[in-house]
């Protein structure tokens, strides 16, 4: 790669969003402002090779982009003229009073994440709207058709356009809700990258990992103060961070089997930092939300140099405090996990048999299960459990460790 | 902006019907807010007739022209500056009647 195409690809990380955003606040349409935005990259690639890098990439970026959308409304506008013009008319942002932060990014974020859409309309926007990702990389990224993802996105604009989805940071009484939701897209790209749900996908996507966490550290520069930004964060540096342990033979290996040198310390060395700063916040008296707590559970598994010096008291403890923000069986069967390695599988069986009904078609209940009885010599119950956790597997490399633990039963 | 708002009957599952003097009290604040442009209850659908008149004779059929457990019980249409706004006074309109809302833009 040459220093042009290598300055398009670093402007098009660092600057796509902010244009994107400026474009759609001076636009009033999502539509113009993509279209301008791909088209002002598209001439970057063919003009910088040739003209040289401009001195300040983001201005040029920015100039071109907007001239690129003139052009446009101006073709469109002899075919529609009275609309059209009523159209460039249309400034949907005047500068808000209530807006907690005021930036073009976040709007979009905002905006693409809106509890009006539906959630796959919501990642799908994002990734390409905020992240700049192709219809085709999003296609690939979930194993969905291009034409689907590009329906997905369309109809989505479109009713933003209709409906008037304002293009807007919520207000402060709003917002707490709204970046809740806004975290949740994010969350459900990571997951996705980290355990892959695919049969043909490898067990890790990473492209979906890092592009979550670009995305969160984007939204973490944007709202600093928001402990769940800051949480989210943490959570998916320190999960990301143990990645390279993480599968091994086609197997994915746990947290106990990991070889914990292979862990990513620099990551670790991040969201620790983060979690320190929330609990610092919290000794102050801002009770944390769940992905804090759960960023914190992450750091004491973090801070273990061997799985035996877990402080699984801690862990526990800290599962109590989800369990009183979030009373479901997941958070219970998560917590379970934790009580066998204080209390012992016995204990913690006893606690995940009464999980049945409501977690019968959850693959880990099944999983869990299997490992108590194993652990507990149980070896008549523990491969009917197994089985069918293997029924409702959806993760190739998980699957691989499952078949082997059931095979080894005596 | 104008939306078309729906309120959604369920025959399986109605809801309450001494909501009248709570969405009375909820059209006073819609108007002094300035949201108000016209409100609406409907009669059961079994009175309804559909007339279809795309062939060469008007034919008349007796009753709506889809029978669902679900079914429009009346209807707003409020002028709001965005979606935000609407789905505020939706959230408000759903607890006050009883029902689920639908807001639907008009073009």
């Amino acid at each position: 790669m040459n220093d042009a195409d290598d300055a398009v690809a670093r402007a098009h990380r660092t600057e796509w969003a902010r244009l994107v955003g400026t474009l759609a606040r001076r636009f009033g349409d999502l539509d113009v402002a993509e279209e301008a935005a791909a088209e002002a990259f598209a001439t970057a690639v063919a003009r910088w090779p040739v003209d040289g890098i401009p001195r300040n990439p983001a201005a040029w970026l920015t100039t071109t982009a907007q001239r690129k959308a003139v052009d446009r409304i101006r073709r469109e506008s002899k075919r529609d003229a009275k609309h059209e013009e009523a159209r460039m008319l249309h400034d949907d942002s005047p500068p808000e009073p209530h807006g907690a932060v005021d930036d073009d990014r976040l709007r979009l974020v905002f905006t693409c994440c809106h509890p009006a859409l539906a959630m796959p309309s919501r990642v799908a926007l994002t990734l390409r709207l905020v992240g700049g990702l192709t219809v085709p990389e999003i296609a690939r990224a979930f194993l969905v058709q291009e034409g689907a993802i590009g329906q997905r996105i369309t109809r989505a604009k479109a009713k933003i356009k209709a409906a008037r989805i304002p293009y807007r940071v919520p207000s402060a009484d709003d917002l707490p809700a709204r970046v809740t939701g806004v975290l949740a897209v994010l969350y459900l790209v990571f997951n996705e990258g980290y355990l892959a749900s695919g049969p043909g996908t490898d067990p890790v996507r990473q492209d979906l990992t890092a592009e979550a966490i670009r995305l969160a550290r984007l939204l973490h520069g944007l709202l600093p103060d928001d402990g769940e930004v800051a949480g989210l964060l943490a959570l998916m540096l320190l999960t990301e961070a143990r990645r390279p342990a993480r599968v091994e033979g086609g197997e994915l290996i746990a947290l106990d089997g990991q070889d914990r040198g292979a862990w990513d310390a620099g990551l670790i060395a991040e969201g620790h930092r983060l979690v320190r700063e929330r609990l610092v916040a919290a000794a102050a008296g801002v009770a944390p939300g769940r992905y804090q707590i759960l960023a914190a559970i992450n750091a004491v598994h973090t801070s273990a140099r061997e799985t035996r010096d877990t402080d699984w008291s801690q862990v526990v403890a800290l599962y109590d405090q989800l369990a009183r923000l979030d009373p479901s069986p997941v958070v219970t069967l998560n917590r379970a996990i934790a009580v066998a390695e204080l209390d012992g599988p016995e204990v913690a069986l006893a606690l995940v048999d009464r999980l049945a009904p409501a977690l019968d078609d959850y693959h880990p209940y099944h999983a869990t299960r299997a490992d108590l009885l194993r652990r507990l010599g149980r070896v008549d119950e523990a491969p009917a459990a197994y089985d069918r956790a293997l029924d409702l597997i959806g993760n190739a490399a998980e699957a691989a460790v499952l078949t082997r633990r059931r095979d080894a039963l005596p | 902006m104008q939306y078309l708002v729906s309120v959604i009957d369920d025959r399986i599952n109605p809801g309450r019907d001494d909501r009248e003097p709570l969405i009375s009290a909820f059209n006073e604040r819609l108007i002094a807010a300035g949201h108000w442009v016209f409100a609406g209850g409907l009669a059961d659908t079994s009175a309804a007739t559909v007339v279809d008149n795309r062939g060469e004779e008007p034919m008349l059929t007796d009753g709506p022209f889809v029978e669902s457990k679900e079914f429009l019980a009346g209807v707003w249409i409020w002028e709001a500056p965005d979606l935000d706004v609407a789905l505020e006074l939706a959230t408000e309109a759903s607890q006050v009647c009883a029902r689920k809302i639908e807001v639907r833009p008009f073009l």
